[in-house]
């Protein structure tokens, strides 16, 4: 027993203690490749990191709240706000869109479904998570943006006092940051429904049988018997479905018409808007030295923002599964 | 059920002593009823007002049938079961709102791709080929798709591997532990950033230039925690009997490890393989930053510029020509058969998984 004990706790070892060279070799192989997961994670952080600084430190305004995007002029003038925002705006509107529909398919496949429609079903929708992004993007772009110019048009003239939805003066429907949201909002779709069924499927049946038995109807047996159970698996499911909208780069920079702006009227396609992604996908081509380290300090704050939201729901999704485990 | 606080416990579920089955219930006879008196309101009101469109039609009579239902309901059966017809109708919805676009996406797709979609799309290059000339194909795109996903299946499947068996059968304490959180914390990492890591690292750092190892090590770091974590979840699965068995005939834990749980849980393991490359090979973001594209093509995985699939079609798309998003349409329409295909594998090999049935 030499560097490793822990390792045999619950298994002994076979022949007296004395472990095979094979055994020795083949832990540390194991092990090693453990290693390189862990190397490859701190290889980004600090390689990110390092590039970034001194483009943040040849920034002349402020990083975090400057609008425009120009770190190749001189004097150099850049700044993440206003991909930052667009970020999370589309990915948030994306989210109110998914959430609601993932969760309805979650309770048709555990609650409603016929037995036998049941798995097809739930492949049918993990097929959504099949078809690229690049694909999603494409059909967005000569797709959803020609044949939604209607709809975005009755929401700008019937709903435009809402600001969300105003189309000012000028306002042109179509490349829209809507239409990209409801791009993103198809492609989350699968993640939370996956993970949202998963955790339906784990409530008791006996739960189930005890609300009908009170007399219950279908909605009074998923509101006190399924749900309760999983509340934090569905928060978990919403940020890991949150993550992935973030951080989805091609589909956004194809549908969007891309522009450095902070605006919440989501309809007009003259404002236009741009993600963090988008906007690295779009630049680094023409980016001179300090362009492409500016690009990279982007991609980190895009890094430190999505690592927060999935360690995030991580924790709440395990936590919640716990519990679901201990009743 | 315990007797603590569970979900169920006194006082969450409201007093009632009405049963499901009294009063007056709505037959499905009644509520077909309603539905066709919907349609008929429906085509009234169109040939009357200005309202058009095959679209707005639709949704305009499900939002009218939800209306009539839930009054009607609420009238003859009361609040309970109106609220519980509405969360029905949603969930049915619900279901339709994701079906529509997977249809919509993949019809689209195939009627789009099919008109350029031939042998000579197939095995010509873009070589000396303007965005608005007619011919000129994807040969080059396929031959990058191929190389760059081979090589990173040949990184990251045995990597993968030999992390899930360190997490399952070796790992204890906090370096498993934190291996196991870090792997979580890479499923998660957007495409960009790891195309960008990989800029930062070879293209930019060691002035290395685009290449298809650079995109494939960048699509390495997509793969690997989607492999470590299917492989993971099926060696779990291995009934412990079979290891105890292994070992009580005295054969080491390694020997154990590698013909008796590996191979007890390797249709699975395949299938999370399969699921894994299919989500590699329709990635754009990475490959834009580490292989970028090219209109020759390039066998050479190491020297060079070389386009995949998934680039020739941003790559195409962004031209915004007729013929250029013809190219692109039929590129894409490759790229989701290709996908499409892997899926279909890894479903069947699930059926014939005895680990996964339980």
């Amino acid at each position: 027993m030499t560097s490793t004990p822990a390792s045999t706790v619950d298994r002994p070892p076979i022949s007296g203690g004395n472990r095979h060279l094979g055994d020795r070799v083949f832990h540390g192989l194991t092990r090693g490749a453990g290693i390189v997961v862990l190397v490859i994670i701190v290889a980004i952080g600090v390689f990110l990191i390092q590039k970034a600084i001194p483009a943040i430190s040849q920034d002349t305004t402020n990083f975090l709240t400057t609008k425009q995007w120009e770190p190749d002029n001189v004097p150099a003038v850049f700044g993440i706000a206003a991909t930052a925002f667009g970020t999370l705006l589309s990915s948030v509107i994306a989210l109110v869109i998914a959430g609601p529909i993932a969760i309805g398919i979650a309770l048709y496949i555990s609650e409603y479904a016929p037995r036998r429609l049941a798995k097809p079903v739930g492949y049918l929708v993990d097929l959504l998570a099949a078809v690229p992004s690049v694909v999603y993007g494409l059909w967005g772009l000569k797709f959803l943006v020609p044949y939604s110019g209607k709809f975005q048009q009755f929401l700008g003239d019937h709903l435009g006092w809402i600001p969300l939805f105003n189309l000012g003066k000028n306002g042109v429907v179509g490349r829209s940051v809507l239409i990209a949201s409801l791009v993103l909002a198809i492609m989350i779709l699968p993640i939370i429904a996956a993970i949202t069924r998963e955790i339906f499927l784990q409530v008791p049946q006996a739960n189930r049988e005890a609300a009908l038995a009170l007399g219950a109807t279908k909605l009074e047996m998923i509101r006190y018997a399924v749900l309760p159970y999983s509340r934090s698996g569905i928060t978990g499911a919403l940020m890991l479905g949150l993550g992935r909208a973030l951080g989805e780069t091609i589909a956004i920079a194809l549908v969007l018409s891309l522009a450095p702006t902070t605006t919440f009227h989501i309809i007009d396609a003259n404002l236009g808007g741009n993600t963090i992604a988008a906007n690295i996908a779009a630049q680094y081509q023409a980016a001179e030295p300090l362009g492409q380290k500016a690009l990279i300090a982007s991609g980190l704050v895009l890094f430190i923002i999505t690592f927060a939201v999935n360690g995030l729901a991580r924790y709440v999704v395990a936590r919640g599964g716990r519990r679901a485990a201990a009743i | 059920m315990s007797t603590g606080p569970g979900p169920l416990a006194a006082g969450s579920m409201p007093a009632r002593v009405e049963l499901a089955g009294s009063g007056r219930r709505l037959t499905p006879l009644f509520r077909l009823a309603i539905a066709a008196a919907t349609v008929v309101v429906t085509l009234l009101l169109f040939a009357v007002t200005p309202m058009q469109g095959r679209v707005d039609f639709v949704i305009f009579a499900i939002g009218l049938f939800a209306v009539l239902q839930t009054a009607i309901s609420f009238a003859t059966e009361g609040r309970r079961f109106a609220l519980d017809r509405l969360l029905a109708l949603f969930v049915h919805l619900a279901l339709l709102a994701a079906l529509i676009p997977l249809l919509a996406v993949i019809a689209y797709t195939v009627i789009s791709g099919v008109k350029k979609l031939d042998l000579q799309f197939l095995t010509h290059n873009l070589t000396g080929i303007g965005p608005l000339d007619t011919n000129g194909g994807e040969y080059h795109a396929i031959i990058g798709t191929l190389e760059q996903v081979l090589i990173t299946i040949v990184i990251s499947v045995p990597l993968g591997l030999l992390v899930s068996i360190y997490i399952t059968e070796y790992g204890r304490g906090a370096l498993a532990s934190s291996i196991r959180f870090v792997v979580d914390v890479m499923t998660g990492i957007p495409s960009i950033v790891a195309g960008l890591f990989i800029y930062a690292f070879l293209v930019l750092g060691l002035h290395q230039g685009y290449s298809g190892f650079a995109a494939a090590l960048s699509l390495t770091i997509l793969m690997l925690p989607v492999v470590v974590r299917s492989s993971e979840e099926m060696i779990k699965l291995v009934p412990d009997e079979l290891r105890e068995a292994a070992f009580a005939l005295g054969v080491p834990k390694w020997k154990t490890i590698l013909r008796v749980v590996l191979p007890t849980a390797s249709a699975g393991i395949t299938t999370g393989v399969m699921i894994a490359v299919a989500r590699v090979t329709g990635e754009t973001a990475p490959l834009l930053l580490t292989s970028f594209v090219s209109p020759a093509t390039n066998f050479s995985a190491l020297h060079g510029k070389q386009t995949a699939i998934p680039t020739f079609i941003f790559d195409q798309a962004g031209q915004g020509q007729e013929i250029t998003y013809d190219r692109a349409w039929a590129a894409a329409l490759t790229l989701i058969v290709i996908v499409l295909v892997l899926y279909a594998g890894a479903r069947l090999l699930t059926r014939r998984n005895s680990l996964a049935r339980r």
